[in-house]
């Protein structure tokens, strides 16, 4: 009796076992697929703050060193191009562009001592700050949680699942030689 | 660098289980103590119900006090970070109250992929800092006002990001867990050996011509639970140390993994250490909360058993070491 009690035991538990492993693998490889995404999403959101700072600063710098238009047309200009970009090389780009600009921009404050001075303009500088810090820091996240989508889809046993169910590994966010120097040189904002 | 996202999820998956089987091991050391001050209090007040080996009324002493303790620990561990928050007197703060504090902490979330946690501050010129709460959906962090001003942007973002690694991790958690645990610990020794004394002086003067002392199990069972008393808390105090140490190296390495500027931390530390100011808001049961030790006549002490803080210059030793 004892016996064929555990042969039925061992019947019902194998199966029921498999199917509540599948299940948490399944689950948990879309889990960290709405992660990836749900970071992406986050670096998108730190790219429009800044492109709503932009106008604002360059009101605020017009109103102490007007004649310096080159310089401001330029970064407006770059705002424009970098919101409306496709793709992430060209959006890669159209960011640089924009650093760049900030960067000039910046640095002509410096001569102006009351546009320093300028609640309003160190305000600005401080958000931009934070954005330039919040896009790196989310770009920098993504990657992290793409590493560990990426390792679970390849490990074993989990691969069984990511296979079947045809998931796909995330792309890394990635810059190649020209803009990784650009964007690991110091920030824009700062003096 | 590569396996840092893999040594993150251990690192949670080791503290979630930590956090359980602390929980496990203290219901279990609760039980134990409380059983046996119930046994040893019946042993005294009722020398022949112990001499049939009637354990009932010893067990139901021990049943209450332990139930009523585990009540406790729940209780405070609900309202834990409210209470540690109170006596610390921080007061929460919104982005315009200091606009670069609150970007910080925001742009340290990111990276470390949590929740904005609510941000406090303590009107105290001592720099320090400390986070507290269940989890990360529910988490604080608190700077002094002192840490605003003596640090640059740079050093508050390791400092910041040092106290998000203490949440990301569930640090935040088992710290909480510690603090109710050891806590009720210290509260249920005290109260039991208490009832023990009260027991022995009403009891002995009832039976002073019975042979209620000679009875070695009841004499047994007082000797294990006086010294239960006296070592239990002392016990628990220093295993939560212990605790609280390590974490802090795991947070200081974490930190460096969210802002990949360990020079900033290092920075923040040395000041941190080498301001003379001493933070009135703390106090020996929120110590082990802050970055660094709070109580500065403590800190000769780092290093024995009784330190919640490893020696500071040994932590800026370390993180200057990943700059090389």
């Amino acid at each position: 009796m004892p016996e064929s009690l555990i042969s039925l035991l061992v019947i019902i538990a194998v199966p029921l076992a498999i199917v509540g492993w599948a299940i948490a693998a399944y689950n948990g490889l879309v889990g960290k697929r709405v992660e990836t995404q749900n970071s992406w999403s986050q670096i998108d959101v730190q790219l429009k703050r800044r492109y709503d700072l932009i106008p604002n600063l360059v009101e605020t710098v017009k109103g102490y060193a007007a004649h310096e238009r080159e310089t401001l047309e330029r970064v407006t200009e770059a705002r424009n191009i970098a919101v409306g970009a496709r793709g992430v090389a060209e959006q890669a780009r159209a960011e640089n562009m924009l650093t760049g600009a900030l960067k000039s921009l910046f640095a002509v404050a410096e001569a102006y001592p009351d546009l320093k001075a300028n609640q309003s303009f160190l305000q600005l500088q401080e958000e931009l700050t934070a954005t330039e810090n919040r896009i790196g820091f989310a770009r920098q996240h993504y990657n992290d949680v793409v590493a560990q989508y990426n390792s679970a889809l390849q490990s074993v046993p989990t691969n069984v699942m990511g296979n079947t169910f045809g998931f796909k590994p995330a792309e890394f966010f990635a810059l190649d030689d020209g803009e990784a120097a650009a964007v690991r040189s110091p920030v824009a904002v700062k003096f | 660098m590569a396996a840092s996202t893999v040594t993150f999820s251990n690192l949670i998956a080791e503290n979630r289980r930590n956090s359980l089987l602390l929980v496990v091991l203290f219901c279990l050391f609760t039980a134990v103590v409380a059983a046996v001050f119930g046994m040893a209090i019946v042993g005294i007040l009722d020398p022949e119900r112990l001499a049939r080996l009637d354990w009932t009324q010893g067990l139901l002493i021990g049943g209450i006090a332990g139930g009523i303790s585990l009540l406790l620990s729940i209780i405070s561990y609900y309202g834990g970070d409210r209470v540690i928050l109170a006596v610390s007197h921080a007061r929460p703060i919104q982005h315009d109250d200091d606009p670069e504090l609150f970007n910080v902490v925001e742009e340290t979330a990111i990276a470390a992929g949590v929740p904005m946690p609510r941000v406090y501050v303590i009107d105290d010129s001592a720099p320090n800092a400390f986070a507290t709460g269940r989890d990360p959906q529910r988490a604080a962090i608190t700077v002094t006002s002192g840490l605003r001003t003596k640090l640059t942007r740079d050093e508050l973002q390791g400092v910041v990001a040092h106290e998000m690694s203490h949440i990301g991790n569930y640090d935040i958690r088992l710290m909480l867990l510690l603090a109710v645990l050891v806590g009720t610990i210290v509260m249920l020794a005290d109260f039991l050996s208490q009832m023990l004394f009260f027991s022995s002086v009403t009891g002995g003067r009832r039976r002073s011509r019975d042979e209620s002392g000679s009875n070695p199990i009841a004499l047994v069972l007082v000797v294990v639970a006086v010294i239960l008393g006296i070592l239990a808390p002392l016990l628990a105090r220093i295993m939560q140390l212990a605790v609280s140490r390590e974490r802090e190296y795991l947070a200081d390495a974490s930190a460096v993994e969210l802002t990949r500027y360990p020079q900033g931390l290092a920075s923040a530390l040395r000041k941190i250490d080498g301001d003379p100011e001493v933070l009135e808001a703390a106090n020996r049961g929120t110590a082990h909360l802050f970055i660094a030790n709070p109580i500065k006549k403590f800190e000769e002490r780092a290093g024995s058993v009784f330190a919640s803080h490893p020696p500071i210059q040994e932590r800026i030793r370390r993180l200057e070491s990943l700059t090389r």
